[in-house]
């Protein structure tokens, strides 16, 4: 007998059963949807945060508070340090800036989040804060105003600039050029309208984001803290010469306890944050597909069972092991194939409409992985009851009621 | 229903093929045995110190063309000896030959394929696959012999008229009577033209009229050259058949020929019933 024949049989199986056949895929197809789902959401925010690094501009260096390196490590203790390390000031900036100003652009960076208000619209912002040359360090663009100035950073001044989403919250079918809006009850000048830079609300909020002077989100915040200092190289094959010389300013004061990264580092150790979420996402989704498994080899025991009268028969009338072995183990695959499908169809569907607050990505290798497993499921769990039904004596399964 | 048209031909037949058959009574002469079992045994080991001799060196050879009757009351060992012909179970001793090839030391696969090609079974319960059309439950043996999905269901249909069931090719067992289900069964061992027919109480699960019917129908394919090997415990059952052989305690104690006077002709019965 060959395959196709086996094929039909094992459709025909599955047909007088379709409401049992149903509900066994209904497993395999949360277990391949939750893979896929999740797996596209955990690729989804790799790709923006990844995205809005890059997105910064290059030959970037970024010198945070804290002993990084050893928190990768995995020190626990490092890791709070981290957190709570010593901030800088604008000292330390300015230390910087003076020493490396011939081969980079060095300038502040603030970040915190606000209440914005304009009239009985208001929402949670980030503020973004840097220094008069964020232009030289950071590609800046925006699709209304400009940014803020030099004599605004020097003179504290309370303007703003404001992502897209705020501007859609606040300002609905209003320019929203010279408005006043409200931040933590100061009042501040929009001068400004960032480009949509997408994503939602995973984004790190750039959208959801505002920007102003360094020296006015101190004032704001009441805190002379500088959260991070970014340095810009002129020319890239300066960049390591100025990792350098920033160690080196800074250790006298800070020793250890501050970390330099550059682009490409920062966005390798994101990328691995990330890949280490997605496999922890994908793991868990993959337990609901083991236990889907786990009900396609029931399903197949009590099929099996059931059917152990007809096994008797095919037996009798000239099938081989391998023909019932075929046509259980096909059954099986079809359960987790067909589940498979369904389960990558909805998967995807389900990134589509989270995709709306959340950025997905349904890539090629989550619906393989996906695919591949399910399969695998199939014809794993479904080879024993197989096995069982070809072993079966003939004239015992005949016997059978 | 469609043995009705036939009668001159069954009794025509059973005339003729009784003259060769008693004149060869005995040893069997020349005839080529279809199937053949040497000293067969078979013991069931219940326990450590329990054994059930079910066969004890059993000798029979079935030949082309015989309509030949196992008998024995239950116990006898005749289900057993059935298991050994069917090639559904093997001998602890002895030897199973089919159209002269010893089978004994066969593995389950090549027994299987011995089973589909040279046997058809008949079984008390039918045995049909249950929500499968009868057409399709006559394809399935073809469909383990390898038959491409046309020859098939031209072979079925073929098979389905001859049993008279060519109006009901689309029926599921469940809507059939019990006759018709097992005419059904009938087609089906005849779909490969197998060299056996081996029925195990064909009449046990039927009601007599259509239990007689089955056996006009066993007879007339009889006399159209098919050999049949029926097992039953019911001796009118027997009677139907030109050879009878008694199955007591797992020994043969009698091999006989029935005269064709003592043969029972179930045309004959079935007129005497209407």
């Amino acid at each position: 007998m060959n395959l196709i024949e086996s094929f039909k049989i094992s459709i025909k199986a599955l047909a007088a059963n379709k409401a049992r056949a149903a509900l066994t895929m209904l497993g395999v197809i949360i277990g391949v949807s939750s893979v896929i789902l999740l797996i596209s959401i955990g690729s989804g925010v790799t790709k923006e945060v990844t995205g809005q690094l890059e997105g910064l501009g290059s030959n970037l260096i970024y010198v945070m508070p804290g002993n990084y390196e050893e928190m990768m490590s995995g020190n626990a203790a490092a890791y709070s340090g981290a957190m709570l390390g010593r901030q800088f000031t604008v000292e330390d900036v300015n230390a910087v800036e003076t020493q490396i100003s011939d081969k980079a652009y060095v300038t502040p960076y603030i970040e915190n989040s606000a209440r914005v208000v304009r009239g009985t619209n208001n929402t949670v912002s980030t503020v973004l804060a840097c220094g008069g040359n964020v232009g030289d360090v950071m590609d800046l663009k925006f699709s209304e105003g400009r940014g803020y100035t030099r004599s605004e950073v020097m003179g504290s001044a309370r303007v703003v600039v404001i992502g897209t989403e705020v501007k859609k919250t606040l300002f609905s079918g209003i320019d929203p050029i010279g408005e006043e809006v409200k931040i933590n009850n100061q009042r501040f000048r929009v001068i400004g309208v960032d480009i949509e830079h997408g994503g939602g609300m995973m984004s790190g909020g750039q959208d959801n984001a505002v920007s102003m002077p360094y020296t006015t989100a101190q004032n704001l915040f009441n805190s002379s803290n500088i959260n991070a200092i970014m340095v810009k190289a002129k020319n890239p094959d300066d960049m390591s010469y100025i990792e350098m010389r920033v160690r080196q300013i800074l250790r006298p004061d800070y020793g250890t306890d501050f970390s330099v990264f550059s682009q490409d580092q920062l966005l390798g150790i994101m990328g691995t944050m990330m890949s280490v979420l997605t496999y922890m996402l994908a793991g868990i989704a993959s337990i609901s597909l083991l236990v889907g498994g786990i009900g396609i080899m029931n399903i197949m025991l009590v099929s099996v069972s059931e059917r152990t009268r007809e096994i008797g028969i095919r037996k009798a009338i000239g099938a081989r092991t391998w023909d019932i072995l075929a046509q259980f183990v096909i059954e099986s695959i079809l359960l987790s194939v067909l589940g498979g499908a369904v389960g990558i169809a909805l998967g995807a569907l389900g990134a589509l409409a989270i995709s709306r607050v959340l950025t997905t990505s349904v890539t090629a290798w989550s619906v393989t992985l996906a695919f591949g497993f399910s399969v695998a499921v199939g014809v794993f769990f479904g080879v024993y009851p197989a096995w069982k039904a070809s072993k079966l004596d003939p004239i015992e399964a005949l016997r059978y009621e | 229903m469609t043995v009705a048209p036939r009668t001159e031909r069954i009794e025509d037949a059973s005339r003729d093929s009784a003259q060769p058959v008693s004149g060869g009574s005995g040893d069997g002469g020349g005839q080529r045995a279809v199937l053949e079992v040497r000293s067969v045994s078979k013991v069931y080991q219940i326990s450590e110190d329990v054994q059930v001799h079910a066969l004890r060196e059993v000798s029979l050879a079935v030949h082309a063309g015989d309509m030949l009757a196992i008998v024995g009351p239950s116990g006898s060992g005749k289900s057993t000896l059935m298991h050994a012909i069917g090639l559904l179970d093997k001998p602890s001793s002895g030897q199973v030959l089919v159209n002269g090839t010893d089978v004994t030391d066969m593995s389950g696969n090549e027994l299987a394929r011995v089973r589909n090609r040279e046997i058809g079974f008949v079984f008390q319960s039918f045995n049909l696959l249950p929500r499968t059309t009868a057409l399709d439950n006559v394809a399935l043996p073809l469909i383990y012999a390898g038959v491409g999905a046309g020859e098939r269901t031209r072979r079925a249909r073929a098979a389905l008229e001859r049993v008279g069931l060519g109006q009901r090719m689309d029926h599921a067992p469940s809507q059939l009577s019990g006759g018709q289900q097992q005419r059904v069964a009938i087609a089906r061992a005849l779909v490969t033209e197998p060299s056996i027919v081996l029925a195990d109480e064909p009449t046990g699960n039927l009601d007599s009229k259509s239990g007689i019917e089955v056996m006009a129908f066993l007879q007339e394919l009889n006399s159209q050259g098919i050999t049949i090997v029926l097992v039953t415990h019911d001796a009118k059952v027997a009677a139907h058949a030109e050879r009878v052989v008694t199955l007591v305690d797992g020994t043969v104690t009698s091999d006989k020929q029935l005269d064709v006077s003592d043969r029972v002709s179930a045309q004959r019965e079935l007129e005497e019933l209407v």
